[in-house]
């Protein structure tokens, strides 16, 4: 009844070929996104923001450039985490070599070189594809964190080998507080995924997408393979080493090489397999489910055994809540093998009609 | 389907507003460890000691002067951003917000040093965490207490020392740092390297991926360096694998030397017989004797509760030195509740002058029934380490067995790194450091 697009007539092309073409839709974005950049940070307390929102922003945006690589572009990636890792330690040496540069500046250099990396390990794709490229891309995933590691120049020689972000200063203004952090943070990822989104409606984006559904067919119909498969790595690369720069500047402050291992990559590529590969929401949706269930559950887990007086081993506790957090992502699987965005996709399908299914 | 998801957020929602309620004439302590992972021997253990002990003072003496020690565990799973989220949920619970932060991890350490500044709060990392935080004019809220990574390493080449019959012995002998790769793996590198110079022995750093349970290359270097001494910087399960594939490779267990995260019950009963003669450092002497252990045991464990199933574990290693960090927050208390008003829930700024003030003499050791069990302390305001002895410990196959005096640290070599490397991070963060 209210989401119908019935009387929203289209007389140009600039209209039939915005990004969100149903008026309801227009409308729920610009109020989610009213919500998260002025309501969010006026209610939600200083936890919320700096232990739950950022780092749910920050893992939906290196989520968000898995998928331009595996789920827009169909080449399987397991060097996530390592991507992330460039961009955090260059956006730091960025910042602590050429101090002028500026931060947002540094975070996109950061990003370009994070995209180079992603190049240089794309190349495999061009005759290797799905689980043995996975394979080739572990490499990256190693040889990044061992570089970082053995090369004192990326951490400034610092003897453990952690780095500690520089403050964020933009024109004068230095983001400090939790709600600053949070703004900033969600104004990159806003601007990033409306380009992502963008970006996946152009030509480039398609390409990715024949590339992914057939790459004979693709390259039978003209598209240039190694151009499309090396950009895909790039652009994915490059959302994955701003993720990382975020990752040091406004959620931990500090970062460590080990920050980055295999599993963060296992982690992100999970995120996109529940929340769906090939959608952007899809990111966001999995990057909530995998980042705030275990934290939901240790609260949850928390207040039972305080309401109910349970004195249950609290080891014993922690380990269910690893148990019922895999078995809660094999029923998300099961149910919908498609992601979450697919769920939301069917709801979406489902209230055009209600409340006349027939 | 949709039912289902509607209750599941409600009943997160809930979780998520529900909590402790404030109560006045309590302290609150946040049990930030971890019970799961390749490390939860390690966090439970710790953080079964200092829960065990503010348990003890609560049954016992009622709390600190009438103030009760209330506590909640939050699950970090040794990882840097839970470690980050248990911190920012616990900060504000109890009357008085958190009292102090135990991250027990090295990395969660770091991670914390600029919130916990921020927001007033004390981090205590005994025995582990960045080293030149224990110059206190730069870090004023963080406080490596007892003996840093560097302090401890000293002491650990004085023993190497008078096993070899002398310092000066030490010229052109051989020693190889078998190091877990992470930041805690790394701290000792350049401390042992100004060592090296300083006795003429040869030094080696052979890193050991993470976690460590795969360790042939690395030993075959062993071998073919032929090593006099290796002192193994491990944690975790790299520890039993480190003492077996030794064996394996038939390098003397006598002549190896752990770091006390590598001297646990934990990190030797795996390998079996292979440990025997191992030596580990630690600066706290495990057993059930102490009067302090008495206590708790009749007060805690004889009435039904304590935090172990496993009764074995009591007195361990990892339990004891978690009441060790139970002694040093509790006095802490005591001494800022003196200061700030006895009987009242303290701050997290008022329990850093509590720490920084905080003096354990043998006397008052002995009170808490604690003399055989830590050294002395004395912190100060510059001084964030304030003891720096450690003792050494030889596996007989059973038990661990006290083979040393205290050994003191050779601050002449530390406390100027320390200041030198503290200077660098306060001109990078541009902090003016306190006048102490």
């Amino acid at each position: 009844m209210l989401y119908r697009e019935a009387g929203q007539f289209k007389s140009t092309y600039a209209e039939d070929q915005q990004i969100f073409p149903i008026r309801q839709d227009r409308i729920a974005v610009v109020l989610l996104l009213v919500v998260a950049f002025v309501v969010v940070p006026l209610v939600a307390d200083q936890y919320w923001l700096s232990a739950i929102l950022t780092p749910f922003l920050i893992f939906a945006l290196a989520a968000l450039g898995l998928n331009i690589l595996t789920g827009y572009a169909g080449q399987l990636s397991l060097g996530t985490a390592a991507f992330m890792a460039v961009g955090a330690f260059m956006a730091y040496n960025f910042v602590l070599r050429m101090p002028w540069l500026g931060i947002i500046p540094s975070f996109i250099l950061a990003g370009i070189c994070a995209a180079a990396v992603g190049i240089v390990f794309g190349l495999p794709s061009l005759r290797i594809k799905g689980f043995y490229l996975a394979v080739a891309t572990l490499a990256c995933q190693f040889f990044v964190l061992w570089a970082i590691q053995r090369i004192g120049w990326f951490t400034n020689n610092s003897p453990s080998g952690v780095i500690t972000a520089q403050t964020v200063e933009i024109l004068g203004y230095t983001f400090d507080t939790p709600q600053s952090k949070y703004l900033l943070t969600l104004g990159i990822v806003a601007v990033l995924a409306l380009l992502a989104k963008n970006l996946m409606r152009s030509e480039t984006g398609r390409a990715f997408m024949a590339v992914r559904d057939m790459d004979v067919a693709a390259s039978v119909i003209g598209i240039p393979m190694m151009k499309t498969k090396l950009l895909a790595f790039a652009i994915s690369s490059f959302y994955c080493g701003v993720a990382g720069a975020l990752y040091a500047y406004t959620y931990l402050g500090t970062v460590e090489p080990e920050a980055f291992t295999l599993d963060l990559s296992f982690r992100i590529l999970f995120m996109i397999i529940i929340g769906g590969v090939g959608s952007i929401l899809g990111s966001f949706l999995g990057a909530a489910f995998i980042t705030l269930l275990p934290i939901f559950l240790n609260v949850l887990f928390g207040t039972a055994s305080h309401t109910f007086g349970l004195e249950i081993s609290h080891a014993i506790v922690s380990n269910v809540e690893l148990m019922i957090f895999g078995g809660l992502i094999i029923f998300f699987l099961a149910v919908e093998p498609h992601g979450l965005a697919r769920l939301w996709q069917i709801a979406k399908e489902k209230l055009r009609l209600w409340p006349f299914p027939h | 389907m949709k039912r289902t998801t509607i209750a599941l957020a409600l009943v997160a929602a809930a979780g998520f507003a529900g909590g402790v309620q404030a109560q006045a004439k309590e302290q609150f302590v946040p049990a930030n460890f971890y019970w799961v992972g390749p490390y939860a021997p390690g966090g439970s253990g710790f953080g079964g000691g200092i829960i065990d002990y503010m348990a003890m003072l609560n049954e016992r003496d009622g709390g600190i002067n009438g103030v009760k020690l209330t506590w909640e565990k939050c699950e970090t799973e040794y990882n840097n951003a839970r470690g980050v989220e248990c911190y920012e949920r616990s900060k504000n619970k109890g009357s008085t917000g958190a009292t102090v932060i135990h991250p027990l991890s090295t990395g969660i350490t770091y991670s914390l040093i600029e919130k916990a500044t921020a927001d007033k709060i004390p981090v205590i990392s005994m025995g582990y965490g960045r080293t030149d935080a224990s110059d206190g004019r730069v870090f004023p809220y963080i406080f490596p207490l007892i003996t840093n990574y560097w302090s401890q390493n000293t002491a650990k080449i004085k023993f190497i020392g008078v096993k070899e019959g002398g310092m000066d012995k030490l010229k052109g002998k051989k020693i190889v740092n078998l190091y877990h790769d992470s930041a805690y793996g790394k701290e000792t590198i350049p401390v042992l390297d100004v060592q090296a110079q300083k006795y003429g022995f040869q030094i080696t750093h052979i890193a050991v991926p993470h976690p460590g349970n795969e360790q042939q290359s690395q030993w075959l270097q062993i071998r073919q360096l032929r090593p006099d001494w290796v002192i193994l910087r491990g944690w975790g399960v790299m520890n039993p694998t480190a003492i077996k594939t030794a064996a394996r490779t038939g390098f003397p267990r006598e002549k190896m030397l752990g770091v006390w995260w590598s001297g646990a019950e934990e990190d030797v009963i795996p390998a079996g017989d292979a440990a025997k003669g191992y030596y580990a450092a630690g600066f706290n002497i495990p057993g059930t004797h102490h009067p302090a252990m008495k206590d708790i045991l009749k007060h805690v464990y004889a009435k039904g509760k304590g935090e172990f199933d496993d009764k074995s574990r009591i007195g361990s290693i990892y339990h004891t030195r978690g009441v060790v960090a139970g002694i040093v927050t509790t006095e802490a208390i005591r001494v800022a509740q003196a200061k700030f008003g006895k009987g009242k829930p303290i701050t997290g700024e008022q329990m850093r002058w509590g720490i920084e003030n905080l003096t354990l003499d043998a006397k008052r050791l002995k009170e808490l029934g604690a003399s055989d069990l830590m050294q002395p302390l004395k912190v100060s305001c510059k001084d964030h380490e304030g003891g720096g002895a450690v003792k050494f410990l030889q596996w007989d196959g059973k038990k661990w067995n006290v083979v040393s005096d205290w050994i003191e640290s050779d601050q002449s070599i530390v406390r100027p790194m320390i200041e030198e490397s503290a200077a660098q991070y306060a001109k990078e963060k541009g902090i003016t450091p306190r006048d102490c």
